[in-house]
């Protein structure tokens, strides 16, 4: 602190508090709705079981190889809550595993899509008319133009079917949603006098896109993400489902529902779980990109 | 009188807050008399209008007042004779033409439109040769040229300036008492502002209309009307005839906004107003104009001033005349 | 030092390429501006004032003629491509306070920005020199940690100034500046440019269509109409003695507050006609379709420059 005069200290106190204010505004919009509390409640809940499973799991061996056919088949019990599967697993215990996997796939998705797309977007509607932007958005334009799941299958195929790679996959399809987002804002903002101003006073091209467009960019780029993330699950799960995802014995929602079906009807409990797993957290997400949204949508 | 308000309260309900907008105005118009409302942005001019003719949106309230127009409470009346008022007798134009006018219909399906139900409502279904002819009329009256060509066209074919004349000749069809001008030439260049507003003026003049025009711009109201109300926050701060108010303003709200106006003949402005209208969530409890008045008193603040009388013809609300 | 010519535009043109074909919003304007001076560019919409100030500044080039800069400056260059120096000495403070500062960054950010580009001052000192500016164009320093949506129209168009002050500059466009805001706020926001001008030697274009305004700020007036500037004369003498028929149309139109400024309105003049299309200017004399006193010529050929005296200049075949 050697050095900083009264009015740094001051200065920065003033910083401080029009933060505290600018979160308390966020919160009071969020809180508004009582759905969208009810969504972040339930992605707090379940990502703490998915970040403590080994200690919230009744069974934490169960989560992988582990075969006890004295116990398989059993329809659900006060030992076994969501019953056991076919080689005596306890369900409950893989669903919680299945959470973390899932929660896994969120951040990596997103990790690689939502950089990738804002960056590539903002400098797209950034260089409008220029080649950069014709590049950028005719790139994207023929990854959207595949079919989504045929290309994440597609990739999934040629490469070794686990989970990592089916994430992979699912980021290639995905970037370009957030191009094409953050480019369409960019260009509508790009000729603002705010921006003129700034260029014209010397401002650098970083500043102009992290500094002056980015900030209003981010609510609405926040609220897809949001509601992304459920997407995100869904698509793995169907990967998953048809056999190109994470591979048994990995406890992932999506493998777990393909591997149960075999014992439908009959043991309905096996698949019922998993099921419910990836209808929960989509719920949840879409609840909270609800909340999101209304945040900063009277802005 | 034509048209009286009195304690009229407008109200916005949101999904997060209430904006307490018009907070008791008073108004009043007599037959053929031109007033004028001075209201800077924001200050609920509009919502004003939109109240005399009850076209508030959704989800605008209003807990209390009264708009008595020519013996009758709008605010009571029911559908079919509100309607038949907007048709027949109140005429409104607005300060967008290009809002106002339904892009996707011709110049003539609209105006066609709004000849039929007039006359339907006095009885009678024209023929498409009367709508011809009424609509040709209308239009030579309000000089534009070409007017079968104006029929023809669709909004976006026309300049601003030929906008409002079609907007003008519009609202004058249903203007047989009360004419309202919301901001009427706010977009126009001066040119061909200069044009429209001699055009309202010969037009009001030639058939007796009483009219109410809001505006922000201090000259076109001394220029156009002969009583003058000042709206400030969505109360009424002063009203008093033309010259009278222009020449000896009380409340200070009034004369600061007349200082500030730059003039041709001579150089300098007053020093303005400090701060920024109130926030309509949470409005100052007494004189809305308080946190910005430099001769504000402890009284101001608390309590709303009630209407002083200065003189005959000048009604002020301030505790500085009490 | 005074007096000098610090920026010289001649025979600039602009043309834009629409649908409905080649707009020449500024065609053939040269002028002065001298050193310390406000010089006004009146005219109405798709006069080419607007496209003059945002040429001048180089949000794009012109199609023609030359603009110099102190003398040493080429300002046909864009924007992006000028040396550091030029962004800083010349500023422009645009209409709408609403569209030109950032609703997501706080005052102090707004203004910093210059101040860090430019280094102007040590960056342990920025805030000290926000609050300092903030201060000179009569905001609080309290007004820092706002967002604009938090402040009036008069105090954004304050904070707005306020950032084009900061790199210390000798030239700033007032590209409509007082346009947007009420008669309360434009006052306080006329009177400060006044003010710093005086106090900082500064010289502004100022880009209007208010005559008001121009009485009031300005030393010297043009009046532009489609492209063409048609009179140009020192304030005083222009409100005397305006000259050109377009010039006594716009003061006539004007809806005055007094008696005495009802005599300034020239008489035996009244508004007519609609402004042209830009794509297709009227031959001649631009004005000649709404001219009263229109002859022959006017339709066929340029107007001359007719000096009235040495500083009054008018474009008309009335007085050849």
């Amino acid at each position: 602190m050697s050095g900083a005069t009264v009015s740094e200290v001051k200065f920065s106190e003033l910083e401080k508090k029009v933060k505290r204010e600018n979160w308390r505004r966020i919160w009071f919009r969020f809180k508004k709705s009582k759905l969208s509390v009810i969504g972040l409640s339930m992605i707090l809940i379940l990502l703490f079981m998915a970040v403590f499973a080994e200690y919230v799991a009744p069974y934490p061996s169960h989560a992988g190889l582990y075969i006890a056919f004295k116990n398989a088949y059993k329809p659900p019990s006060i030992e076994h809550i969501l019953g056991t599967d076919m080689y005596g697993r306890d369900v409950f215990s893989r669903i919680i595993f299945g959470f973390r996997y899932a929660f896994m796939m969120i951040g990596l998705v997103l990790s690689i899509v939502v950089p990738t797309g804002v960056i590539l977007g903002l400098i797209a509607g950034y260089y409008r008319g220029t080649f950069i932007e014709t590049v950028i958005v005719r790139l994207s334009d023929i990854f959207i133009s595949l079919p989504p799941l045929v290309l994440a299958l597609s990739i999934a195929s040629i490469l070794e079917p686990n989970i990592f790679n089916s994430m992979l996959a699912v980021s290639l399809m995905w970037w370009p949603w957030y191009v094409k987002l953050t480019y369409s804002m960019t260009v509508s903002l790009r000729n603002e006098p705010f921006i003129l101003a700034a260029e014209s006073q010397g401002a650098s091209t970083l500043h102009i896109l992290f500094r002056e467009l980015l900030p209003i960019e981010l609510g609405t780029i926040l609220t897809k993400v949001t509601l992304d993330a459920g997407w995100v699950i869904l698509i793995g799960a169907a990967i998953s489902f048809v056999g190109l995802g994470a591979q048994p014995p990995t406890p992932d929602l999506g493998t777990m529902v393909s591997e149960y079906s075999k014992y439908l009807p009959e043991y309905w409990w096996m698949s019922l779980g998993p099921a419910a797993g990836i209808v929960l957290i989509i719920l949840a997400f879409n609840l909270l990109g609800d909340g999101v949204r209304d945040v900063f949508a009277g802005e | 009188m034509l048209l009286e308000i009195n304690d009229l309260h407008v109200y916005y309900k949101s999904y997060w807050y209430i904006l307490k907008v018009l907070n008791g105005v008073w108004l009043r118009v007599d037959k053929g008399e031109r007033v004028g409302i001075i209201g800077e942005s924001g200050s609920g001019k509009t919502t004003l209008l939109k109240s005399i003719l009850k076209i508030l949106p959704q989800n605008g309230i209003i807990p209390r007042g009264e708009i008595r127009y020519d013996g009758k409470n709008i605010l009571k009346l029911g559908d079919n004779e509100l309607t038949k008022i907007r048709r027949k007798e109140i005429g409104i134009i607005f300060q967008d033409p290009m809002a106002a006018l339904n892009p996707v219909f011709t110049i003539k399906e609209q105006l066609y439109d709004i000849i039929k139900h007039k006359m339907m409502i006095e009885g009678h279904n024209p023929s498409s040769k009367e709508l011809h002819e009424q609509a040709v009329k209308i239009l030579n009256d309000v000089r534009l040229p070409d007017p079968e060509r104006v029929l023809k066209s669709y909004p976006f074919q026309l300049s601003g300036g030929m906008r409002q004349r079609v907007m003008i000749a519009m609202a004058l069809i249903s203007a047989e008492k009360l004419l309202l001008a919301d901001e009427p030439t706010t977009n126009l260049d001066v040119t061909i502002q200069d044009q429209i507003l001699k055009l309202i003026h010969k037009l009001v003049t030639e058939k007796n209309l009483s009219t109410i025009l809001v505006s922000h711009a201090l000259g076109m109201v001394y220029q156009m009307t002969d009583r003058v109300f000042v709206l400030y926050a969505g109360d009424i701060m002063e009203e008093a005839g033309t010259n009278e108010l222009f020449n000896h303003p009380k409340h200070p709200y009034t004369q600061l906004l007349i200082s500030s106006t730059p003039r041709l003949s001579s150089v300098g402005v007053g020093e303005g107003i400090k701060g920024k209208i109130p926030d309509y969530r949470n409005p100052p409890p007494g004189c809305r104009f308080a946190p910005r008045c430099p001769y504000v008193m402890d009284k101001c603040i608390n309590m709303k001033p009630g209407k002083i009388q200065v003189n005959r013809d000048h009604v002020v609300s301030c505790y500085l005349y009490d | 030092m005074s007096n000098y010519t610090i920026l010289s535009v001649s025979d600039l043109r602009k043309y834009f390429t629409t649908a409905e074909g080649v707009v020449r919003a500024v065609d053939g304007v040269s002028f002065n501006v001298k050193h310390g001076e406000t010089l006004a560019l009146v005219g109405e919409s798709g006069s080419g004032k607007t496209t003059t100030g945002h040429v001048i500044m180089g949000f794009y080039p012109p199609d023609g003629g030359k603009i110099i800069y102190k003398g040493a400056y080429e300002l046909s260059i864009p924007m992006k491509k000028r040396p550091l120096e030029l962004k800083r000495d010349i500023q422009i403070v645009f209409q709408d306070p609403g569209t030109s500062l950032n609703p997501k960054r706080l005052v102090k950010d707004i203004i910093s920005l210059p101040l860090l580009v430019h280094r102007i001052v040590d960056k342990r000192r920025v805030y000290e020199k926000v609050a300092e500016l903030l201060e000179y164009v009569g905001l609080s320093e309290e007004y820092m940690f706002r967002y604009p949506h938090e402040l009036g129209g008069g105090e954004k168009q304050l904070v707005a100034i306020a950032r084009a002050l900061a790199p210390n500059p000798s030239f700033i466009i007032l590209d409509e500046s007082t346009s947007a805001l009420d008669v309360s706020s434009q006052a306080k926001v006329l009177n400060t440019l006044v003010k710093i001008q005086n106090e900082l030697k500064l010289t502004y274009l100022l880009i209007t269509h208010d005559l008001g305004v121009v009485r009031n700020i300005s030393q010297r007036v043009m009046i532009m109409y489609l492209g063409k500037i048609y009179e140009e004369a020192p304030t005083e003498e222009f409100f005397k003695l305006p000259m050109h028929p377009y010039t006594q149309m716009l003061l006539s139109s004007i809806p005055t507050l007094s008696e005495e400024d009802e005599k300034i309105k020239p008489r035996g003049i009244e508004s007519v006609g609609e402004i042209p299309s830009a794509v297709k200017p009227p031959s001649g004399c631009r004005f000649h379709t709404r001219c009263p006193f229109a002859k022959q010529i006017c339709m066929e050929k340029d107007p001359p420059d007719i000096i009235v005296n040495n500083n009054h200049i008018v474009r008309c075949w009335l007085y050849e």
